[in-house]
């Protein structure tokens, strides 16, 4: 009886966590396991969205792997990624340094430098967009930048920035890194805010210059803020897109294409979700191989 | 605990009894729309009707366009569609949704009396939703959908800016406009712009002069196969635009601009000529109220074939199908068509009624628009379509001309390229 009694508390006790996590559970499937798995179901097919869906096996991941413009797209975003990871966070980080010293107004620049992020991305594109316009009007210049440079003697310096293959994506990188670059800046304040001041003592009294310090102690203590900031460089960067549209519209030919502007061009302009599921399919993978090998770098440089 | 359990017991009884209750008519209407620039004037049409008729219509903005498109495909996988709605797509996806039985068809309604509703809206308007026998698309024929206005795409000059370069009448065949955009370009005026960052914009200007240089046979058999991307003809239509390059007539940057950034440049008088649509009246009104400008069909380039501009229903509503409340629905767009309502959407909002009765309220810059409704054609009253793919390699294409990275020959094998690889595939 003691016994049975034991089993049926025990049955409660496990029904009622059950149906505690229920609630959470069944979100987390019908938000995320369940369009992962209808993903990986669609790109194995030919559909428009609506109406009959053809099964064709693996023909959308051959046809994917020989399809220049997809992978000319995961090199653009690449490139985009390597600009955030070098440019974004080195002025990111320079930035963080200046203000973790004693310095007039650095509360005031904090709040400066952490603008960008909170603006949201088809706000800054607009305004970018407004900066880099190319054109006049009464002989004058419409767009800041142009008109600076013109109005600054360097009138061979006025370019189509948005509109030349040369230029477009290096300003589309460079207006994301302005963008992103206070993401970085608050994690890395933070990160240098934790070291200890008697590590910074104790390296002076024993001789250590300015760079020695750097060196020798502030970026060995940040290296694991460093590494999480590079994680989420990447992941930001790979998956651009919002600020694309808003800049260039359906991009520049296909010079500004990323990964999720072809995908949404799949399904938006050629109707063809089971293709742009396989895109989405890969990317992921791509995504997950990223996060695999900055995670396993980041373990043996915790070692270390 | 028990409270707990005694509730979800509830709930999933009632999700049941919910799913197990075939849905009743009611004397609610619900209808989703994307029209930013309207959606007042149906919110006073809704009130209106709802004072005749005793029915509640809801009506439900989803803008921009693009999310709206988005929406209704996941409503319709979801089946949630409203009673009345609007597809923003290919006649192909159009089709889809008809055999997916979302559609409701309204040839009878239309027909009715005589054929009084058909005959009071525009042929090339209804042209859109109808489906005549024998189509590629498999669609049973009839009428499935409801224009509530008609609207083309055609090329606008500013005319204090054209007296300004000189120019006393607007050009009447392509070298006109290329030689007046040069006397423009002499006094410092940029001579055109036009929104082809969107590809579909660019792709209605250059099916214009395809339509010109060969005519519509020769277009279609492209689109079958038989004609190759590489034929002169094909190349004098990529031509144009190389020559629109080299010649400067292009506003910088025009392969990234949208056709809001363009609007404004030509309501700001950045530019003499634009390529837009007949919604732009409204839009340039709010812009700039004082501009002075006028309508031309874009100039030919040849004589070999008349120069058709694209133009059809504007906005059109189809009616759900599955809907318990189907005939209201149809009753609601009838009144909607009629001519006093259509009278006070084109006056309310400058936009070209669908119903023939009402042109004569509209404004004269909408009458010149309305001319070009007799040279138009669309994309969906055509009897086949190019391969999305392969549009898109045509558009693109085209953009690569205009920025200098590719001659049309170059873009021409890219996009025969891209043909023959769909051809492959069985496509067409």
């Amino acid at each position: 009886m003691n016994k049975k009694f034991k089993a049926a508390a025990i049955f409660k006790d496990n029904l009622q966590n059950f149906l505690f996590v229920l609630p959470a559970f069944a979100i987390f499937c019908i938000f995320y396991i369940y369009p992962f798995y209808k993903m990986i179901h669609l790109s194995f097919y030919d559909w428009r969205g609506i109406g009959p869906m053809h099964f064709i096996g693996l023909s959308n991941y051959k046809e994917l792997m020989g399809d220049s413009l997809w992978w000319d797209s995961i090199w653009h975003a690449g490139y985009i990624t390597l600009i955030a990871l070098t440019f974004q966070n080195a002025l990111a980080f320079a930035l963080a340094l200046a203000c973790d010293r004693e310095i007039r107004m650095k509360r005031f620049y904090r709040v400066i430098f952490f603008i960008p992020p909170v603006l949201s991305e088809v706000v800054v594109g607009l305004i970018w967009n407004w900066i880099l316009n190319p054109e006049t009007q009464n002989g004058s210049y419409i767009g800041l930048l142009n008109h600076f440079l013109f109005t600054s003697g360097l009138p061979q310096m006025v370019h189509d920035w948005l509109g030349d293959p040369k230029t477009a994506l290096t300003t589309i990188a460079i207006v994301h890194s302005w963008k992103g670059f206070g993401w970085g800046f608050i994690m890395f304040l933070a990160g240098l805010q934790t070291i200890d001041k008697q590590l910074y003592e104790a390296a002076r009294v024993d001789g250590a210059g300015t760079w020695k310090t750097f060196m020798n102690v502030t970026i060995p203590m940040m290296l694991p803020v460093i590494l999480v900031v590079m994680i989420l460089t990447i992941l930001g960067s790979m998956q651009v897109f919002v600020l694309i549209i808003a800049m260039v519209n359906e991009g520049l030919v296909n010079y500004t294409d990323v990964p999720v502007t072809r995908i949404f061009s799949a399904m938006q302009s050629t109707d063809r979700f089971g293709y742009a599921c396989a895109e989405a399919v890969i990317f992921g993978l791509i995504l997950v191989g990223i996060s695999f090998i900055t995670k396993r770098l980041s373990d043996k440089a915790k070692q270390v | 605990m028990r409270k707990f359990l005694t509730l979800c017991s509830c709930l999933i009884f009632l999700a049941l009894a919910g799913c197990s209750q075939p849905p009743e008519p009611s004397n609610k209407l619900l209808l989703w729309h994307w029209m930013t620039d309207r959606n007042d004037t149906f919110q006073k049409f809704a009130q209106e009707y709802q004072k005749e008729t005793g029915k509640e219509v809801t009506i439900q903005l989803f803008a921009p366009s693009d999310s709206y498109s988005q929406k209704i495909i996941a409503a319709a996988q979801a089946n949630v569609l409203p009673d009345i709605y609007g597809i923003l797509d290919k006649k192909s996806i159009v089709a889809d949704f008809i055999k997916a039985d979302l559609v409701a068809d309204l040839t009878k309604d239309m027909e009715a009396d005589g054929g009084k509703w058909e005959n009071s809206l525009f042929d090339k308007a209804l042209a859109d939703r109808r489906f005549d026998a024998g189509n590629t698309y498999g669609v049973a024929p009839g009428i499935y959908g409801v224009p509530i206005d008609v609207t083309n795409e055609q090329i606008l000059y500013n005319k204090k800016l054209l007296a300004k370069a000189g120019i006393k009448a607007p050009p009447q065949t392509f070298d006109e406009f290329v030689k007046d955009a040069q006397a423009l370009k002499r006094v410092g005026i940029t001579p055109f712009v036009s929104g082809w960052g969107e590809l579909w914009l660019l792709d209605c200007f250059a099916s214009n002069y395809a339509f010109n240089i060969m005519g519509e046979e020769k277009i279609f058999d492209t689109y079958r196969g038989k004609v190759k991307y590489t034929d002169p003809d094909w190349i004098k239509v990529f031509s144009i635009f190389a020559e629109l390059r080299d010649k400067g007539v292009l506003m910088d940057g025009i392969v990234t601009k949208g056709n809001k950034y363009a609007e404004q440049d030509f309501a700001l008088e950045r530019a003499a000529f634009t390529f837009n649509g007949s919604w732009c009246v409204n839009v340039y009104h709010d812009m700039n109220p004082d501009l002075d400008y006028a309508v031309i069909p874009p100039p030919p380039i040849s004589t070999a074939y008349p120069l058709k501009i694209w133009g059809s229903a504007g906005s059109t509503f189809v009616v759900n199908a599955s809907s318990p409340n189907k005939n209201s629905a149809i009753a609601f767009l009838k009144w909607l068509t009629a001519k006093e309502q259509q009278v006070a959407l084109a006056r309310e909002t400058n936009n070209l009624p669908s119903n023939k009765e009402a042109l004569a309220g509209v404004s004269p810059i909408l009458e010149e628009f309305a001319k070009g409704m007799d040279q138009s054609t669309h994309p969906n009253i055509w009897p086949l379509n190019e391969d999305p793919s392969v549009s898109e390699a045509f558009d693109k294409g085209i953009q690569d001309i205009i920025i200098g990275e590719k001659t049309p020959e170059q873009v021409a094998e890219e996009v025969q390229k891209a043909k023959d690889l769909q051809m492959a595939k069985g496509n067409h």
